[in-house]
């Protein structure tokens, strides 16, 4: 067992926090997001040239090797920095997805996705599936050697700066079955995709897309036509492990910001931070953080397990984050008083990213199930 | 970053199972969860381990401790909860040893260390008062010098088990003139030196665990302080920090959650396992996810300490944390017994009735649970370790 980070990561964690406080302090970013475009182009470009899009890669994929921990020292900095780009999107789903493709995949996509160029968005949600990654209404008929999709997927976060689609679609089965799913990649400008592009409300931009007699050839599939679920599930787990590194960056931040506002908030005369029940609060803040961190690592140092494993240490830690992250998000804005209200200060903004957090790729109640029901099948063994 | 085990500690593992398989006391297997044991229960597998040289694995390898990493000693943990071994009492192990190693003399080394790795001398500790609770460094109890001795003269309270003690460390105040920390000394009393009378508290599940004692004109000799006189509050502060660090049981919490599932597996509610009612298997899914959140809290702490830290300031979150989860699990366990947590085990003396009423799995449910009350309290209750991280982490 080893709890250390090599030299390589610290280097990667050490530039990118750099880089992200000389230009991505919070006013920057606010202009950012109020632009039409709500990105910028020219960072994501730059956090190319730093390597991060290469970093998960395996030296074989042309990457550098790190594997998702270097994703999640890349996270829990975006996450400090509350960072909007489409890093989880493209590199750990889009690239998680490719580089278990075909050669060809492999050959077309990945070099695009590490420089930057190319950028994938993940369209698995449905307005009606809710968490259930196999409960989906869009289709995908054959068609020749070919596929044919309809449907409509829902909040496709970073869509709209997306050039590439990572579809899950019904190719068998009833609604709901676990066989039938398959994944496909789909160009954003194909004929008959469209999109309804929005703000989300914690600063990123994301897509209604609809998919109107799409049709795609057999080298569209990623893995095997109707057996793609585990494969979803795989990625969706690593971009999970991903999401909580984010989450413990943007609560290291709001609770060091909360500190902080109750050494110079002054209220009876003394400094807020003085009064124990603040303080403990503050301590019960800073516990869940600590344990929303060691809950990540578990979490991605278990992405290579056995199945079963994986996903147990996946949602446990989805869990964990989502109340730590709930818990902290809600005693920041309660701490900071009505100031914690106002749009002036950032800490609204991490609350506002860490709630959405929860929602992406499963909630508390669909983890908590999904380790219950996990647990049902799998009978503890004592280890060997 | 990995968590995988090496070929040696695969190899360590085999080992340490195959010792405790050989040479637990078969008698007491599973018995690691009683409160009500004798002495010679408490420390039968301690002189075992005493003999092997493996009593004090936490201690530096110059005073008898093992050597062994912090993995090697997380497995050790586990292999011993497995069959809910009675472990070593922390008192002399992980309390008063390393006070004594660290900051006694070569004398004060030679005299007492060998007989708490052997589990041959049984300590119990002096520190809380009635008047001196949460705010311990109020300590009322006096040490007056006369020549050659310190006269203590006082009343010390929640003294764990020493009904069966052959030595204390106690915080005593040595300058009535100073401020709260600074005239306090620490120092080693036998507790057969006339003047110190042990009377029982019995707790609300039933079992003689704490005591109050009572010290009125005790001579001790001057050789027994420890460190340096008015300076025991720094002992007494290390010693807290080494008694926290110990104090999550992830490794015991782990095989009570496998006791639990068990039980849940058992009982029924309206026909199917409690277990598989989504009510309950939830409770159990978020009390598991808590427990692995502690564990990787511990092991990232451990990790950090084997790099040259001592035990710091985090250990009081693994207090916190792990005494939360403990508690949380004899709390579930009392609910999945239903009806029969009622019968009163402790209670057999007085009526003739109570353990083996009911299934086996109920014995002690409500006992325990009761007992498990303490652990938020003891050890600095979990508000005084929220004093400390605000203190010492968040700087506030």
């Amino acid at each position: 067992m080893d709890f250390n980070f090599t030299e390589e990561q610290g280097m990667l964690r050490d530039s990118l926090a750099k880089m992200i406080r000389d230009q991505y302090d919070f006013e920057n970013r606010r202009k950012v997001v109020a632009s039409a475009d709500g990105w910028r182009k020219d960072m994501w470009m730059q956090f190319a040239e730093l390597g991060l899009m290469m970093a998960p890669f395996s030296e074989e994929d042309g990457g550098l090797g790190g594997g998702p921990i270097d994703a999640m020292v890349v996270m829990e900095e975006f996450g400090k920095g509350l960072v909007v780009e489409p890093y989880v999107p493209s590199v750990v789903c889009g690239g998680g997805f490719i580089k278990r493709g075909t050669d060809a995949q492999k050959e077309e996509y990945l070099t695009g996705i590490m420089s930057g160029e190319t950028i994938f968005a993940f369209a698995y949600a449905e307005p009606r599936g809710r968490y259930n990654l196999a409960d989906l209404e869009t289709t995908a008929k054959k068609d020749g050697e070919g596929f044919v999709i309809n449907g409509h997927k829902a909040v496709v976060i970073g869509a709209p700066w997306a050039t590439h689609l990572i579809v899950t679609a019904r190719t068998s089965g009833g609604r709901r079955d676990a066989n039938g799913v398959t994944v496909f990649v789909v160009e954003k400008t194909a004929p008959g995709v469209s999109t309804r592009d929005y703000p989300t409300v914690d600063g990123r931009r994301a897509s209604e897309v609809y998919f109107e007699n799409v049709a795609v050839g057999p080298e569209a599939v990623i893995g095997e036509v109707d057996n793609g679920l585990p494969l979803i599930e795989l990625v969706s787990d690593e971009a999970i492990a991903a999401l909580c590194a984010e989450a413990c960056g943007a609560m290291k931040v709001a609770h060091e910001m909360t500190v902080e506002y109750s050494r110079q908030r002054k209220q009876f005369g003394t400094p807020i931070g003085k009064f124990q029940v603040l303080q403990h609060r503050m301590v019960d803040m800073f516990m869940e953080y600590e344990q929303s961190v060691s809950m990540t690592y578990m979490a991605t140092l278990k992405l290579g397990d056995d199945e079963v494993t994986r996903k147990k240490a996946a949602s446990a830690a989805k869990v964990r984050i989502g109340q730590g992250g709930r818990f902290v998000g809600q005693q920041s804005i309660q701490i900071h008083g009505g100031m914690g209200m106002t749009d002036e200060l950032a800490v609204g903004h991490y609350f506002k990213r860490l709630t959405m957090i929860d929602s992406e790729f499963g909630n508390v109640d669909h983890h908590l199930k999904r380790y219950t029901d996990l647990s049902a099948a799998d009978v503890p063994v004592a280890a060997e | 970053m990995n968590l995988e085990f090496t070929p040696e500690e695969i190899e360590f593992r085999k080992e340490v199972r195959a010792f405790i398989e050989e040479n637990y006391p078969k008698e007491l297997a599973g018995a690691g969860t009683r409160e009500d044991l004798s002495r010679e229960q408490f420390l039968a597998w301690h002189k075992v381990l005493g003999k092997k040289g493996w009593s004090v694995p936490a201690w530096p390898e110059k005073y008898g401790g093992t050597g062994w990493t912090s993995t090697q000693k997380y497995i050790w943990g586990e292999e011993n909860a497995r069959i809910d071994a009675i472990m070593p009492l922390p008192f002399g192990v992980s309390m008063v040893g390393p006070v004594i190693y660290t900051f006694g003399n070569e004398e004060q080394k030679a005299k007492h260390l060998p007989g708490i790795r052997s589990g041959d001398v049984w300590w119990c500790q002096g520190y809380s008062e009635p008047g001196a609770g949460s705010d311990l460094a109020s300590v009322k109890t006096t040490a007056v010098r006369d020549g050659d001795h310190y006269v203590i003269n006082g009343q010390k309270t929640w003294t764990t088990l020493a009904q069966h003690a052959d030595w204390g460390f106690f915080l005593c105040r040595t300058d009535p003139n100073a401020k709260a920390q600074e005239g306090i000394s620490f120092i080693l009393v036998d507790m057969k030196t006339p003047g110190i009378e042990v009377r029982p508290i019995k707790l609300i599940d039933g079992t003689h665990e704490v005591n109050e004692t009572w010290l009125t004109d005790v001579r001790v000799p001057v050789e027994n302080l420890v460190g340096e006189e008015n300076k025991g509050w720094t002992y007494a502060k290390f010693l807290l920090a080494h008694e926290r660090s110990g104090i999550a049981g992830v490794a015991r919490s782990k095989r009570g959650i496998e006791r639990l599932r068990d039980i849940a597996t058992k009982e029924t509610v309206d026909g199917t396992p409690l277990i598989e009612t989504p009510e309950f298997s939830r409770k159990i899914s978020q009390l598991e996810i808590d427990l692995t959140a502690l564990e990787f809290t511990e092991l990232r702490t451990l990790a950090s300490e084997a790099a040259g830290k001592g035990p710091g300031p985090e250990s009081s979150i693994l207090k916190v944390k792990g005494t939360e989860v403990q508690q949380r699990l004899t709390e579930l366990t009392l609910e999945a017994v239903n009806h029969y947590g009622a019968p009163y085990a402790y209670g057999m003396e007085a009526t003739g009735n109570g353990a083996g009423i009911g299934p086996d799995y109920a014995d002690y449910a409500a006992e325990t649970y009761f007992n498990m009350r303490k652990t938020s309290i003891y050890g600095g209750s979990n508000e005084i370790q929220r004093n400390i991280i605000t203190k010492m982490i968040l700087g506030l």
